[in-house]
């Protein structure tokens, strides 16, 4: 394509394209896909922030919350919490590894991150089989199944960028001390989603107890 | 600002491998060129502007009788629906932003292309199916329930088409992020090393704070629709009071987005408005930092002004008076421009180009209504003129009178720039004059009519005010002709036109010093800032045609090399 010499330049204005493309010191990162992924999340965390809102809002109007019959359930949702929130730290070491030059250990460690993460969906699906309510029985299992659902299509965008991780570090070369902006994205995304986490089981599951 | 620029390496090399200019075909193809991207934003939403258009006139010429006799009433609410929503996600926000800002802001920062080229390329390709999407609507009895889509009038009206309409927001949407974070990571980051913060032209200014305010407030928009469209398709209760939902809480999720969405359809035209007046009136620009810091104070306080759209929807008093002072604290910054650009013109030297002559046309229109705006934003007089046509016409003076006239003072501003020739200078007075009798004559008898008391947002209409009516409509003809002109020498120029320089109006802001049009990768060798872009006459640069005695003040600090 012609424009992909324009591309490459983009990526590294001031180093040599190469058929691989960008090569460059460590230090420079002349890659700017990691600050982009940041600024776009930033984007996207205010669109879980009009849900929450909402949430907030619904909350603020109604006598009871959640209304009778629709109490949600606290076992399952605390393990896939804990299993969410310490797979943050597993993808780390995976990030780490990579820095040390270490493929394998790398690849390990996302494996982990990856099966977690399944197991959090999971988790996820029993529990939408087990409450006993649906999507339409009222406000708040409305917003309940569309919040707790778009995160876990989240989930599920991190796990596929993950396996693209695992994918492309078949290939020798692909990843490596200096090269290892995928890795580090996928992180940051993984990261994003436990935040979101966090503060959605604060609200929908935390805050019912009081 | 004494570092030089060397060219890439490979540079000499990979000129060889492709052509020095696109061929026509290439326009339509995916292209990750941001000089390519730009022109195909501007032309996409220029098509969308003439559908737009067209739904206009027709309701127009519905209301030259108090009867409803010539449009379906259902036909005409998909017009009043899909005429809003084109002209704002499909006509100035992507004319402003994605052509101007892709075409612009490469080529003004000194950079060789966006930063993430092929996400930019990919933004613009989800335009033309939104688009799509809007239009397809019409085939199943088009969104009817007004551009703001409240349920729960939403809900009950014409379900699949209004779905159609949500997802082709989300698209627009999406494009809209996307290209936001583009342009923030290339301001931050590509600007040529010789370029500081304080050199940088006002456009990209304008284009920074907008970027920040559609990445902040868009993705609330997509969660309010997101809630909608679960409410009309799949049985949810968000917005249906009957079963617990609250409809006031889409309102704020909608004006969360759509009241800063005001500002990103100006903020760009001010961007516009900052590079065509200096250039015009020969001057340098008064008061460069209070520009640019207004634009983001715009882009702040806009964030904090949206209740004000929502004053009769039962809001308490607090939230009526907290609401009314910070949407009166937003005209500040925007009187800080405006009084920026009378002060650019004072004394200048003026060149009464088309550019500058629908530059000071916009002066004058947003003047008003802005006015208008500062009277509809004390909650007593908003209520009292609540959903009539004074509101009507207060936002046409705004978007016609400010964005549509920004657009084409950036038209015919950049024209030589983008086509390396030149328009035909008497046939865009014409178009001026057209435009600018005809948008007064449509929009100024509006105000009268809100104060009487005729609700928008109808078909049908009390016979007293018939005549204000047709006064209307004969105005929103004579505009719709107003094109003509602008279109036929547009397209005529840029065949036939004659050929320039580089630098027809002798500008000093960096997109004006690669060739007309500009090479593929914009330079052969990254320029080297020398001067501010708005140094007119000062320390005896550029003598020619330039005002020596300009003042000074309010000019960046320029060094002289």
């Amino acid at each position: 394509m012609q424009g992909s010499t324009i591309d490459e330049y983009q990526v590294s204005p001031n180093s040599e394209p190469s058929a691989e493309g960008a090569v460059a010191a460590h230090e420079e990162h002349p890659d700017y896909r990691v600050l982009g992924l940041i600024v776009f999340l930033a984007s996207e965390s205010l669109m879980f922030g009009g849900m929450f809102a909402s949430y907030l809002i619904y909350r603020g109007v109604s006598a009871t919350w959640p209304p009778e019959g629709t109490e949600v359930e606290l076992l399952v949702p605390a393990i896939n919490t804990i299993i969410l929130v310490s797979s943050s730290f597993v993808i780390h070491n995976g990030d780490v590894a990579i820095k040390k030059n270490n493929i394998s250990g790398m690849r390990l460690w996302y494996i982990i991150t990856a099966i977690m993460g399944v197991i959090f969906l999971g988790g996820q699906v029993y529990e939408y089989l087990t409450l006993g309510y649906g999507l339409t029985t009222n406000v708040f299992s409305n917003c309940f199944y569309l919040m707790t659902g778009f995160h876990g299509l989240h989930v599920t965008v991190g796990v596929l960028l993950i396996l693209g991780v695992l994918w492309r570090s078949r290939r020798p070369g692909h990843y490596g001390e200096t090269k290892h902006v995928g890795i580090e994205m996928a992180e940051i995304y993984w990261h994003f989603v436990d935040i979101i986490w966090i503060i959605l089981f604060t609200l929908l599951y935390i805050l019912t107890l009081f | 600002m004494t570092q030089t620029e060397t060219a890439p390496q490979s540079q000499a090399t990979s000129h060889s491998s492709h052509p020095t200019a696109w061929k026509w075909y290439d326009y339509f193809t995916f292209n990750v060129d941001h000089k390519v991207i730009g022109i195909q934003y501007l032309v996409t939403s220029f098509v969308f502007y003439l559908i737009g258009g067209l739904m206009a006139v027709a309701m127009r010429a519905e209301l030259y009788t108090p009867d409803s006799d010539l449009l379906d009433p259902n036909l005409y609410n998909a017009f009043l629906t899909n005429h809003g929503t084109i002209m704002i996600f499909f006509w100035v926000v992507p004319a402003a932003i994605g052509g101007f800002g892709n075409y612009l802001i490469p080529l003004m920062i000194g950079a060789r292309d966006m930063a993430f080229p092929k996400l930019n390329a990919i933004a613009f390709w989800l335009v033309p199916p939104a688009g799509a999407l809007l239009l397809g609507s019409f085939f199943f009895g088009g969104a009817q329930s007004g551009w703001t889509s409240y349920p729960p009038l939403s809900l009950i009206t014409a379900n699949t088409a209004q779905s159609m309409w949500i997802l082709s927001i989300i698209l627009v949407g999406t494009s809209s992020i996307l290209g936001s974070v583009n342009f923030i990571i290339t301001i931050f980051k590509m600007r040529v090393p010789s370029m500081r913060w304080d050199q940088m032209p006002l456009f990209c200014w304008a284009i920074l704070a907008t970027s920040i305010l559609a990445l902040f407030s868009t993705p609330v928009l997509a969660a309010g629709l997101t809630l909608l469209l679960f409410d009309i398709n799949f049985g949810t209760s968000f917005f249906r009071p009957d079963a617990g939902g609250n409809v006031v809480v889409y309102q704020h999720l909608f004006w969360f987005y759509s009241h800063p969405a005001v500002y990103l359809m100006i903020l760009p035209i001010f961007g516009i408005m900052s590079e065509v007046v200096p250039v015009h009136a020969r001057k340098p620009i008064f008061g460069y930092k209070a520009i640019a810091y207004s634009s983001l104070a715009i882009c702040i306080v806009g964030l904090f002004v949206w209740v004000h759209h929502m004053f009769t929807s039962g809001t308490p008093p607090w939230m009526r008076m907290f609401f009314t002072i910070s949407t009166l604290i937003v005209a500040v910054p925007t009187g800080v421009k405006i009084f920026s650009w009378v002060a650019t013109l004072w004394q200048g030297k003026i060149r009464y180009t088309s550019a500058m002559l629908f530059a000071i046309g916009l002066l004058g229109m947003f003047v008003l209504g802005g006015l208008s705006g500062v009277t509809l934003g004390t909650a007593p007089f908003d209520i009292h003129v609540h959903d009539t046509y004074y509101i009507v016409a207060h936002f046409h003076y705004v978007l016609f009178g400010g964005s549509v006239f920004g657009l084409y003072a950036g038209m015919y501003h950049w024209f030589p720039k983008i086509t390396g020739r030149m328009y035909n200078e008497t046939w865009g007075k014409v178009h001026f004059v057209l435009t600018f009798i005809g948008a007064n004559l449509t929009f100024l008898p509006m105000h009268s009519l809100g104060l009487q008391g005729m609700p928008r947002r109808v078909a049908m209409y009390d016979p007293q005010f018939t005549a204000i009516n047709q006064l209307c409509t004969f105005g929103a003809i004579l505009l719709g002709f107003s094109v003509v002109p602008f279109a036929v020498n547009l397209i005529w120029s840029w065949m036939y036109g004659p050929k320039v320089g580089d630098n027809p109006w002798d500008a000093l802001t960096l997109e004006w010093t690669t060739s007309s049009p500009p090479e593929i990768e914009n330079w052969e060798v990254l320029p080297v800032l020398t001067h501010g872009p708005y140094a007119y006459g000062m320390n005896g640069r550029n003598g020619k045609g330039l005002n020596p005695s300009a003042p000074t003040s309010g000019e960046p600090a320029v060094e002289a090399k």
